[in-house]
């Protein structure tokens, strides 16, 4: 275990008492509480930690935040791997285990690489360009490119962690806890608002935390930050998320964040992993800072090369130098904050190339005070060291900055920090469709204009303001404002203050740093990290007409993948104007979408999944049908007794036996799930005739009667049996999966086209239990618990519905039925269910009563012929189409779907009906969805004339049964149509639908 | 998520709602569908508008109040202009 | 009817008294079952005084014509739905009596009375961490300063339609359509794991 050569002996946030093991592609290594796996790796003196996407050069860590491109990590084995995760962002905790990716066999010595010396083959779309031909070739390809260019591999197994999800609200959101969002926070919270603040690191401070010796009021700045989370602690109204990142900026102000609660902590830790929030905000403020470019000078992917934020940042916060020996190359005054934070951390620097051509700033000053050689007006042009920087040439620049001139000097050194200015941080603001805007002052993009109804503020350095002190004040103002606005009235205090920056000459805008030779040639000039795009690429997509920001992307790829070019999109745009000459506005910029940083699918699904996934509605006496064996079928979210297989039985026995005891003595199932729609009012009958496509106004109180619903398009969608209570009350009952759709049809209608018409509907699905029970000793069975009615068919006819009382308990029942056998629908309340199950169980016993399920149910109505709405139906059918020609009330002038009957296409006699059908061999059962021809040819394509809805085993016409529609089927009668499947032919017989008859006949 | 404001409970989210379709499509008068061809009631059937820009849509808050009413929604920036009952007149709004 | 025995509740089955009694004592959130409460789904026009009346003659309570709120009189309480919808709750077994009354007393009116007390049960939770339950699965912000008693909602919990009727500082009933009360429980069940959670059975 080697030491941590890179470590300083004092300085910044990590707490040396404390050691922590971690593992890096197999290799044990310490660093210290409060490290990043970055900063500790560094310490290390680990700068290999990947290899790049498409030519597999070696990478080192690049950012110290979310930017990161290249040090993307998969961490944790086995069920736990997770890849693609930056570096810079994971904690460091004892027995942390992380490894590289895209390298084979090893990072040291990877096969890939080849890739890199064969660069010139491999330009930006060279996919499309290469592997399109032959036609089928790139499925052959395809799985060698993308093992060789990939990201880290997932785990394949299920994720062991558990994640939590949760809904948050709040007067003010804050976004990103530096400086402009505490005082944000505070501001806001002071005044009494509710407030959450967000920050996706450890700890709040910001840029604070990279800071060494700035001060607040007077104050240590992170003194200032520590005085600050006390006081927003103490508030009951403000919630403070550290570790959580807002990553996606929804419609009406609503953020998705993802907390992290125990990544820090490992695998060992209780309670969920991370929790999703969806926070809805009143007013959302952005300070969310800014992301440094890099510069895009030759050979600045070596590992080793760094953003001079970066290093500063690992310096001052992790107590940790990037390298032994440092230059600095930059186009403007932030790098020399570095440059004398190393110098005061006793890190060297051996030079500071500025491309500018004579710079005086205060900081530039204080630099050369301290020593530090500035060499001006001048450009690295190469970068030396395969897997490590070890050298670097500096050139002149010409007058025009577009070339390099004079002699060549080598600086040693072991790390290249850059600075190509600053990017604010537009991500949230660009995802609610805002535009971003270009500041010609910042050379950089800014927030434009917000979106009507997402009532937001960008502040400090997410909106181009960088001084600490204005970005306190800025932060200061927009919280008491919010508060303000929404009417919270207490002291918000006032902003805290800090000293000003030392002032700084502008930034020199040089998008591509020339070397000696022409981009594209010697070394590479990366733009893109992560999509491995270089300047040359650019200016191929440019040569080839790739010109609009997203042809450049799509043929790049640039800007995509994990990091989604937060590093590069604005050098590419910059690089891309330059080649056509016009502004980078001009340009255009792209749309940042969600997510800001990739988020694990676990999150998402939180704690629904499995049998939560989607919610399981039971019956009343579901156990009854699970303890008794049942198979259950999912009708919807209903899981309903599907067959109740008794040992030794197969599904199909199963059925057989309770379609073959229904149909001979008396079965029963458990029909709960029947939507139930309860309608009462003056227009109850009108409005049913004006639903149903039959007549209602005659239907006697007591009488039961079938009806379908019709779209207004003339078809078919739903079916069910409707009772009238009293004159001006009725019982309406449908489909099992179409109970809410008609009830929200039925309100549709009268809410919105007939709100004169006096109706009210309501449902009661589940205010009633139902149990079917079916077969010639259904009245004998009932016969035994019912009491206060006569049940003969002379008193209780076909088609009528009784009060009445079963096994002691308030019933309804209703003569209805969807077997063609004598049938009777028992009613009862939910409570009483079970009580009453197992009354007429006890009472059937003697008749062998069977209880059935769904695949009996419609294996019985499909031997007489009964349609099932969904089944037989698929929207394309009318009533006519179905063979209820006898439904459709010819007298009623109106009713929904009657006008579309009339239309030629609905009214032409050849439509495709429903008809039975009847295999030559009565033991070959059809499949449903079996097309049928009329004439056979020797391959496919043959004209097809219809297809098979409902098919069965009718273990009481003892031979297979179907339904189908068929064009002009109804006139076909006894013709005989083939359906060919499973390289085999079978022929079939056009018959009626009423399979007991037509189907015993067929066999006689 | 958008966040509607239902007439009767106020803001809720979207997911408490669901969308019927366009609003302001008046069903034909028994007189208008005798006389109507097939091609007129088709035009009523099936054809819709699509703008880019302020949509009349028919909302329903299904799982609150199951009230119907109206919402003027700009279909690029999902900001929803207005929310007014069933039976009033599609409102004047300059197009954004 | 039959012996009362024989009347089983949605979510009994789970053994409330048994778990009740393994509860935590210093739990911070109690979750149980309101058994069999009588619901009475009454349909009319609230801005028909004689509406009003009829409702508050059976109930002696003032209907909650506000939406999203309650009212209550004595062991009746009414829950406001929709604009022309409502619900008159009162202890279990009274639904056939009230709905009888309220009939009674909308005589010539276009109103509707619907016993629906079958169809659902009543979940309660409360506690001081209650509110941060709910949180987990309802997009309703039930801060005190936007929620509160006397006021209740239909929405979503999870993924289930509930109605939520706070009835003090830390205390909800929510009622569920008794399919999806399992699924409700359980989901609570999952929650509860990160909270000190006891189960209440009275």
């Amino acid at each position: 275990m080697s030491a941590q050569k890179n470590r300083l002996a004092t300085g910044g946030r990590i707490d040396r008492s404390r050691p922590v093991r971690f593992t890096f592609d197999g290799k044990a290594y310490y660093g210290y509480q409060g490290d990043s796996l970055a900063s500790a790796l560094l310490a290390n003196g680990v700068t290999l930690v990947g290899r790049s996407f498409k030519y597999h050069r070696p990478r080192g860590i690049v950012s110290a935040g979310a930017e990161e491109p290249n040090a993307l990590i998969e961490v944790g084995t086995g069920n736990r791997r997770e890849p693609n995760t930056r570096a810079p962002q994971i904690e460091l905790y004892d027995g942390l285990t992380t490894a590289s990716q895209n390298r084979w066999p090893s990072l040291d010595f990877d096969l890939g690489a080849v890739n890199s010396c064969l660069s010139r083959f491999f330009p930006s779309g060279f996919y499309y360009k290469t592997f399109k031909w032959p036609k089928d070739g790139w499925l052959f390809y395809e799985k060698f490119i993308r093992r060789m260019a990939g990201l880290g591999t997932g785990s394949t197994e299920a994720d062991p962690d558990r994640y939590d999800k949760v809904y948050g609200h709040c007067d003010v959101m804050v976004v990103g806890g530096g400086p402009a969002g505490i005082a944000a926070a505070l501001a806001a919270g002071r005044a009494g608002a509710r407030v959450v603040l967000v920050d996706e690191q450890s700890e709040l401070g910001g840029s604070l935390l990279s800071e060494r010796d700035r001060s607040i009021d007077g104050k240590p700045a992170m003194d200032w930050v520590a005085a600050a989370e006390a006081e927003l602690a103490a508030m009951p109204e403000v919630k403070v998320l550290t570790r959580t990142t807002a990553f996606a900026y929804l419609d009406a102000n609503m953020l998705s964040c993802v907390e992290r609660i125990t990544d820090h902590i490992g695998p060992n830790a209780s309670g969920p992993r991370q929790r999703l929030w969806r926070i809805r905000a009143r007013e959302v403020i952005l300070a969310t800072g800014s992301i440094e470019r890099p510069l895009v000078y030759s050979d600045n992917d070596r590992p080793g090369c760094m953003l001079a934020s970066a290093g500063r940042t690992y310096v001052n916060r992790y107590g940790t130098a990037p390298g032994q020996r440092v230059v600095i190359l930059t186009n403007n005054d932030t790098a020399y904050q570095t440059a004398l934070d190393f110098a005061a951390a006793g890190v060297s620097v051996a030079a500071v190339v500025d491309l500018r051509a004579n710079p005086q700033g205060a900081l530039v000053q204080a630099t050369r005070d301290k020593g530090i050689e500035v060499i001006a007006n001048s450009a690295i042009t190469h970068v030396k060291g395969a897997k490590q920087v070890k050298e670097v040439d500096v050139m002149s620049l010409s007058a025009d900055g577009k070339s390099v001139t004079g002699g060549v000097r080598h600086i040693y050194c072991d790390t290249v920090l850059s600075s190509g200015g600053w990017q604010p941080t537009v991500h949230l603001h660009s995802q609610t469709r805002a535009k971003v805007v270009w500041n010609e002052e910042l050379h950089a993009f800014v927030p434009g204009p917000v979106m009507p109804g997402q009532n937001n503020v960008s502040v400090g350095a997410a909106k181009g303001v960088f001084g600490l002190a204005d970005c306190l004040a800025e932060g200061h103002e927009a919280g008491a404002e919010a508060a303000r606005r929404f009417g919270f009235t207490n002291a918000a205090g006032s902003a805290a203050g800090a000293e000003a920056e030392p002032a700084a000459e502008p930034l020199r805008p040089m998008w591509i740093v020339p070397s000696d030779k022409p981009v594209g040639q010697g070394g590479k000039h990366f733009v893109d990290y992560q999509n491995d795009v270089t300047a040359a690429d650019v200016m191929l997509a440019h040569r080839e007409g790739y010109l609009s920001v997203e042809h450049l992307k799509r043929y790049t790829t640039m800007g995509m993948a994990t990091d989604q070019g937060k590093t590069s999109n604005v050098n590419a745009l910059a690089i891309m104007a330059g080649l056509r000459g016009m502004n980078i506005p001009e340009v255009g910029t792209t749309t940042f979408r969600p997510p800001y940083t990739p988020v694990t699918f676990g999150v998402f699904a939180g704690p629904d999944k499995g049998d939560f996934l989607d919610p399981i509605r039971k019956t009343p006496i579901h156990q009854w049908h699970a303890d008794h064996g049942a198979a259950f079928e999912c009708v919807g979210q209903w899981h309903r007794a599907w067959y109740y297989p008794k040992a030794g039985e197969s599904m199909h026995d199963a059925v057989n036996r309770e379609v073959k005891a229904t149909r001979d003595s008396v079965g029963i199932v458990d029909a709960s799930t029947l939507g139930k729609i309860d309608i009462q009012g003056p227009d109850a009958a009108w409005f049913l005739n004006m639903v149903y496509t039959n007549a209602w106004t005659k239907l006697e109180p007591g009488k039961c009667r079938y009806g379908f619903m019709c779209g207004e398009d003339g078809m078919v969608f739903d079916d069910g049996v409707t009772s009238r209570i009293a004159e001006n009350h009725f019982h309406m009952t449908t489909t099992t999966g179409g109970a809410a759709r008609v009830l929200s049809w039925l309100e549709e209608w009268h809410q919105c086209e007939w709100p004169d018409r006096k109706v009210y509907f309501t449902s009661v699905t589940e205010q009633w239990a139902v149990f079917a029970l079916n077969g010639p000793n259904s009245r004998k069975v009932l016969e035994k618990v019912v009491s206060g009615i006569d049940l003969s068919e002379e008193a209780f006819p076909f088609m009528s519905w009784r009060d009445c009382e079963v096994a002691g308990v308030k019933a309804r029942i209703f003569r209805i039925s969807f077997t063609g056998a004598l049938s009777f629908e028992v009613n009862v309340p939910p409570s009483y269910a079970l009580h009453v199950w197992r009354a007429l169980m006890s009472a059937g016993e003697e008749f062998n009563i069977t209880p059935y399920g769904t695949e009996a149910l419609h294996v019985l109505r499909a031997e007489k012929g009964f349609v099932i709405v969904g089944q037989e139906t698929d929207g394309t059918m009318t009533p006519q189409d179905l063979g209820f020609e006898w439904i459709i009330g010819k007298a009623k002038p109106d009713f929904i779907g009657r006008r579309s009957h009339l239309r030629s296409d609905t009214a032409r006699p050849d439509r495709k009906h429903l008809v039975g059908l009847l295999t030559e061999n009565p033991q070959e059962v059809l499949p449903e969805g079996a097309q049928i021809v009329e004439h056979v040819k020797d391959k496919p394509p043959m004209t097809m004339i219809g297809h098979v809805t409902s098919s069965y085993w009718s273990p009481n016409a003892n031979r297979s049964i179907a339904m189908a529609v068929i064009k002009n089927g109804r006139n076909r009668m006894g013709q005989t149509v083939y359906l060919p499947y499973d390289g085999k032919v079978v022929a079939a017989r056009i018959a009626k639908t009423d399979f007991l008859q037509d189907g015993a006949a067929a066999n006689a | 998520m958008l966040l509607i404001s239902c007439p009767y409970c106020g803001p809720r989210d979207e997911h408490e709602f669901s969308y019927g379709h366009e609003a302001h499509i008046a069903r034909p008068t028994l007189e208008q569908q005798q006389t109507m061809s097939d091609a007129e009631w088709a035009d009523y059937l099936f054809m819709r508008k699509n703008p880019k820009g302020v949509h009349f849509e028919r909302w329903v808050h299904s799982r609150g109040c199951r009230q119907w009413f109206n919402v003027a929604r700009h279909t690029v920036t999902h900001e929803i202009i207005k929310v007014y009952p069933m039976g009033e007149p599609a409102p004047n709004l300059e197009q954004k | 009817m039959p012996e009362a025995y024989n009347r089983r509740s949605a979510l009994q089955h789970f053994g409330l008294k048994a778990a009740a009694a393994q509860s935590p004592a210093d739990a911070r959130v109690f979750i149980g079952e309101a058994a069999h409460r009588a619901i009475v789904n009454v349909r009319g026009n609230p801005g028909d005084p004689a509406f009003l009346q009829a409702v508050k003659a059976v109930t002696g309570a003032d209907l909650p014509v506000k939406p999203n709120t309650t009212s209550q009189a004595g062991e009746f309480r009414l829950l406001w739905l929709g604009p022309t919808e409502y619900w008159v709750t009162a202890p279990a077994g009274s639904e056939e009596k009230l709905a009888a009354e309220l009939r009674q007393a909308f005589t010539g009116q276009h109103a509707a009375v619907i016993d629906v007390s079958e169809s659902r049960t009543i979940i309660t939770l409360s506690g001081p961490d209650a509110r941060e339950v709910l949180a987990r699965g309802c997009s309703l912000d039930l801060h005190p300063r936007v929620f509160g008693p006397g006021q209740c909602a239909q929405t979503g919990l999870a993924k289930a339609n509930v109605l939520i009727d706070q009835r003090d500082a830390t205390s909800y009933d929510i009622y569920v359509l008794k399919s999806f009360s399992d699924y409700l429980w359980q989901w609570f069940g999952l929650v509860h794991r990160d909270f000190t959670a006891a189960i209440r059975a009275d």
